[in-house]
């Protein structure tokens, strides 16, 4: 494989990453605070929804950035009733979201659009628009680091760059803070948090609130600049792969990352089986690509390869002592 | 302990919560301009109205009873099995398999053989993830979560490869063998003057989940180990003290359920379409969630809730046919459902439970103070 192919190979595998690294650290909040979300996917997809509609609407793919984090936010406030205030099970919460993204946006959609429960294609200032990083053209003849910076690093859209910046951010945050440190105790002993004088409640929250705007940036970038409107079900189960990204990562900022550029190249190798054919000199089944993720996350869990151990208060509601 | 009588925690709570949702889905019929009272005409009428509507509703009822009765008895277990639909995919898997290359001679046969391979395949693809949780403590909705997806993988990468027929473009098997042909209901109760039925998928099998029904019924309270399933999923370390083995119960309870999930496919495999294609299950597994839920994990509540959505589910297409509305709808209201039924339910419980003991308490210091005075 030549140098120009495996940057395109890897150039795609960062746009594909791209929403799979913001829905994963989405969940990490939430997760860390003790408050299971596998309601990801459902997020997603609503946002990508509201941001498409809203952008073509207004134009103004901004407008629509904000319009998905909305709906998001609808979306996670429910979770948040059900799972923090009605104590009830954060599994069947996450389920029910879910579905509720996937009916609604079609029934929105085919209301809005009549176009089959899709929305109409985005173009100019409704999308995201690559960004052509400084010095790039300029640095373009260099060997080696020029084509590196031209192809793999400038050109993608702003929320590429935005996503990879949320990891260190929220290393910071959940490490080197004190709400970081109150969110984390809050996923391992919520009691020793509400001793403490701290809110349960309101920690919990805000995690579930930082998680839907996350999940929001994510669906926008899936309708608005990975591609050029919503169409039925298009967060393809990436949801699930953020959750099993963040299992692989074992719930740490840094690995997350690392995590969903493995899934993303195996996205990538997806979709274009005849590289493989060529490096490897046979073939592989897209299908089993498609599969790995899940396969290796069954084994990460399995304990065989490292073992991931969730946060300890995890998928329990808390209840005050009397 | 009691707060509340008993019907109102059986009855009274599920009918509250389908009322919220149904008020929400009129409200999105509203919103998105249609009227709501027309909608529910047209989806009782499509489903109910004719043999032919009953046809269609039954036999999607009888998808939603098997997978219905996989959640429930791993509810019993308290284990939350979110992987029916994988299960039922790995059962027309099974059921393909039988129908493919043994040559019956009468339907009755193939049918039991085509049960017992779904079942084992639905069982097998459970017993994974079961094993998992029991032994190295991987959590099972996860991990029931993913065997969705590798499911879904492996019959994809079947149905393109080794089980398409040579000369096909489509990715699905073959048609199978005429003796695996499943009576449906219009051959079984339609007679010469009067045709029932006519053209509706509804076939033997729903007599099957009935029979379901009853066995899980009785397995889970007229058995031991029904008991143990019981007493597992209320308390498991007072399980392990009475000397009931956690693996012995997941490992069970999980592939009694894959079992069943399994089992949906003789209906929609076998009885409908009889050649296995992609997508077959059509989310069947996830509203075996709902079901449950609605049915409060027993086996008669599951039958009813079936019922409903079998009529939710013919209903909605109708209403596709005949509205603008779009067939998902229903996947809206199976969310509000789910919603209210499962997650919510401590909002519709606690002011119940408020009501009821006001009622209680008002109603004692009366028979107290008599003999005082």
């Amino acid at each position: 494989m030549d140098l120009l192919t495996l940057l395109q190979l890897l150039d795609s595998t960062v746009r594909l990453a791209t929403p799979l690294l913001l829905a994963c650290i989405a969940g990490l909040y939430s997760e860390r605070a003790g408050i299971f979300d596998i309601g990801l996917e459902g997020k997603m997809l609503a946002a990508a929804f509201m941001s498409a509609s809203v952008a073509y609407t207004t134009g103004n793919v901004w407008i629509g950035l904000l319009a998905g984090i909305g709906a998001s936010l609808v979306l996670s406030a429910i979770h948040g009733v059900a799972s923090i205030t009605f104590r009830g099970n954060q599994l069947i919460s996450g389920v029910a979201i879910n579905f509720l993204a996937a009916g609604l946006t079609v029934v929105i959609a085919q209301s809005w659009f009549a176009q089959g429960g899709r929305t109409p294609q985005l173009a100019g200032a409704a999308r995201f628009n690559p960004i052509t990083l400084p010095f790039a053209d300029a640095l373009r003849d260099v060997p080696v680091i020029g084509p590196i910076y031209y192809e793999l690093i400038s050109g993608h859209t702003a929320l590429v760059y935005v996503a990879v910046l949320i990891v260190p951010l929220t290393w910071w945050i959940l490490y080197a803070t004190r709400f970081g440190l109150r969110l984390r105790a809050v996923g391992e002993n919520p009691a020793a948090v509400d001793t403490a004088g701290v809110s349960v409640v309101g920690l919990r929250f805000a995690a579930v609130g930082i998680c839907g705007v996350l999940c929001g940036i994510a669906g926008a970038y899936l309708a608005t600049a990975l591609q050029a409107g919503f169409t039925k079900d298009m967060s393809a189960g990436r949801g699930y792969i953020a959750l099993a990204a963040l299992i692989f990562a074992k719930w740490k900022p840094w690995p997350c990352l690392w995590a969903t550029l493995l899934f993303g190249l195996l996205q990538a190798l997806a979709l274009r089986p005849d590289l493989i054919q060529r490096t490897l000199g046979f073939s592989v089944q897209t299908q089993l690509l498609d599969a790995l993720p899940y396969i290796l996350t069954v084994v990460i869990l399995a304990g065989f390869v490292g073992k991931a151990i969730p946060p300890r208060a995890g998928g329990a509601p808390y209840v005050k002592e009397r | 302990m009691d707060v509340m009588p008993k019907w109102a925690d059986v009855v009274l709570i599920p009918v509250i919560s389908l009322l919220l949702a149904a008020i929400l889905s009129a409200l999105v019929i509203l919103a998105i301009g249609e009227n709501p009272w027309n909608a529910l005409k047209i989806m009782v009428e499509g489903s109910l109205g004719s043999t032919y509507g009953w046809g269609y509703t039954l036999y999607y009822a009888t998808n939603f009873i098997f997978t219905g009765l996989a959640v429930a008895i791993a509810f019993h277990a308290r284990m939350f099995n979110i992987g029916g639909e994988g299960q039922a995919v790995l059962g027309g898997l099974g059921v393909a398999l039988v129908c493919l290359y043994i040559p019956f001679p009468h339907w009755s046969l193939a049918l039991i053989a085509a049960s017992l391979g779904a079942a084992l395949f639905g069982a097998g693809w459970a017993i994974i993830p079961a094993y998992l949780q029991a032994k190295r403590g991987s959590h099972i909705v996860i991990t029931t979560i993913m065997f969705n997806f590798i499911a879904a993988a492996l019959l994809n990468y079947l149905l393109v490869g080794a089980l398409k027929p040579a000369g096909s473009m489509e990715p699905a098997t073959g048609k199978f063998l005429p003796g695996t042909h499943l009576p449906s209901f219009q051959e079984m109760f339609s007679t010469a003057d009067t045709v029932l039925f006519r053209g509706a998928p509804a076939n033997v099998s729903f007599f099957v989940a009935i029979a379901a029904c009853v066995v899980i019924w009785a397995l889970i309270w007229r058995t031991r180990l029904g008991y143990e399933i019981r007493a597992f999923g209320h308390s498991e370390s007072a399980a392990k003290y009475a000397g009931i083995s956690p693996t012995k119960i997941i490992v069970i309870s999980m592939s009694i359920s894959g079992a069943l999930a399994g089992m949906m496919a003789i209906n929609n495999v076998m009885g409908e379409a009889e050649r296995l294609v992609l997508n077959a299950v059509e989310g069947a597994g996830f509203i075996g969630i709902a079901v449950a839920l609605m049915g409060r994990s027993h086996p008669f509540g599951v039958f009813l809730a079936a019922i409903l959505f079998g009529f939710l589910y013919q209903g909605g297409a109708e209403l596709a046919l005949w509205t603008s509305i779009p067939r998902e709808l229903i996947v809206v209201i199976q969310a509000l459902v789910i919603l209210f039924t499962g997650a919510l339910d401590n909002m519709v419980r606690m002011p119940l439970e408020r009501f009821f003991l006001a009622r209680r308490r008002a109603a004692k210091p009366r028979t107290k103070l008599t003999p005082a005075e």
